[in-house]
Formats: C-alpha cells, sequence, structure tokens
C-alpha cells in the first residue's frame, strides 16, 4: 500500500519537500516507516526520536499503519 | 444557572489574522460570567540570551486545528464552563504582537484563571506548531524547551 508521509518545521526543510509516498507492506508500524524515511532522507538520519501522528493524532511508534492513513513525522512543538 | 450557556460554547482558532483579545473575551462573557481571565503571549526581543527579531510560526493546520478544539472542549469539561476560547497566529510576527490568546469565562475567578492557565499549558505542550526565530545570531528552530540553528543559515544572517 502507498502511504503519504507528511513533514513539517525542521524535519520539512530537511526533507525539502512537504511529503513523500512510500510503499510499505501490510503490518507496517510508524517505527518502521520512520526507518524508511530516514533511509530516503539522510538529513534526518540522526533524529531518534520524533513526534508521530496518524490521521491528525498523536500516535506510539508500535502503531500500525492502515491504509489510506495520513502519517506525520516532526519535531517537538513549540506554540504559543 | 446561567442563561447563557446555550449561546456560549468553546472556541478555537488558528490563522495568519491578528488577534483581538477583546473579540475573544466578548465571545466568553455572559451575564452569568463574573470572572473572564485572558491570557496573551507576545513576541519578546530575546531567547536563551539570544537577541530576536522576529518569530515565524508554523503549523500541521489541520491537525493543530483539531488539537486546540480537542482542548477547548476538554477544558469545558474539566472546569465546567463552556466559555473557553483560544486563538492562536500563524506567519511573520515582529517583536511585540500577540501570538496567542486564551480567555476563560466562568461564575467565579477560581474556575477562569485555572481554566485559563489549563489552556496555554495544553496549547504549548500538544498542538503542532512551531517557532522559528530570526535574530541577530542567525535562525532557530524553537523545538521544545530546546532551538536548533537551522540549516543553510550561518550566524547572522537573520
Amino acid at each position: 500500500m502507498t502511504i503519504r508521509v507528511w513533514f513539517f518545521a525542521r524535519f520539512r526543510e530537511a526533507a525539502g519537500v512537504t511529503a513523500i509516498d512510500f510503499e510499505v507492506p501490510p503490518g507496517t508500524t510508524l517505527a518502521a516507516l520512520w526507518e524508511m524515511v530516514q533511509r530516503r532522507v539522510p538529513a534526518l538520519g540522526q533524529e531518534s526520536h520524533p513526534l508521530m501522528a496518524i490521521n491528525q493524532a498523536y500516535a506510539r511508534p508500535e502503531e500500525v499503519i492502515t491504509p489510506g492513513s495520513e502519517v506525520a513525522y516532526f519535531p517537538k512543538v513549540s506554540g504559543g | 444557572m446561567s442563561a447563557d450557556a446555550t449561546t456560549i460554547a468553546p472556541y478555537s482558532h488558528l490563522g495568519p489574522e491578528p488577534i483581538d483579545a477583546r473579540a475573544l473575551e466578548a465571545r466568553v462573557s455572559g451575564p452569568g460570567h463574573g470572572a473572564i481571565a485572558t491570557f496573551a503571549g507576545v513576541v519578546r526581543d530575546h531567547h536563551e540570551g539570544r537577541r530576536v527579531r522576529r518569530l515565524e510560526y508554523t503549523a500541521y493546520e489541520d491537525m493543530a486545528g483539531r488539537v486546540l478544539a480537542e482542548i477547548v472542549d476538554e477544558a469545558a469539561r474539566r472546569f465546567g464552563t463552556p466559555a473557553i476560547a483560544v486563538q492562536h497566529r500563524l506567519g511573520a510576527l515582529q517583536v511585540g504582537e500577540t501570538s496567542v490568546v486564551v480567555a476563560a469565562a466562568a461564575v467565579h475567578r477560581r474556575e477562569a484563571l485555572a481554566a485559563c492557565a489549563w489552556v496555554i499549558d495544553e496549547v504549548k505542550a500538544r498542538a503542532p506548531i512551531w517557532k522559528k526565530e530570526f535574530g541577530d545570531d542567525g535562525v532557530f528552530w524553537i523545538e521544545g524547551p530546546g532551538s536548533c540553528r537551522a540549516s543553510g543559515t550561518p550566524a547572522g544572517t537573520g
């Protein structure tokens, strides 16, 4: 299945794009997809604890991605 | 025992337009509310010893909108008042400009003050919004309590 991965803030600058599509097997977790992201975007290779979201809600690294999900990775937040 | 409970609902907004704190206060005020607590976050001219000229706020807008809505709904339940409003600004802000306003009204001051403080704490902790700092020492991404020099932006180009 194809999953579109969105980046924000410094991660978006590092990736140079807003989103990248990944082809992933069923059962792929957020953590496993993050490793694929890091191989594709070496500038993110040192980021060990990104925040993760599925369908615009925070999610844990072990959460399994389902078809059609919107996935995002981003740094610690700093609004306010 | 408040006639306005039917018309006042939790409110949240995220966008580039300047924030009118008085308008948010008007949104939460009502004849049954004896207290309105308002918090305004303002861009200041220094951070971690650096001189700051401006901040640029960006967000995961769809998710941040949801999170802000969740926070005001949760505050309404937690503090027993629906009169909770938050607005967060995006884009380039100069020193002295308001980046976020929370207004919370309740029958008595204690609930209003507690709700206002809780909401701004939750916004800062949970909403996927980021500051990018432009100053005399360069350009930095602010991330949680820390900061990180933006790539391709050597010192002194802010």
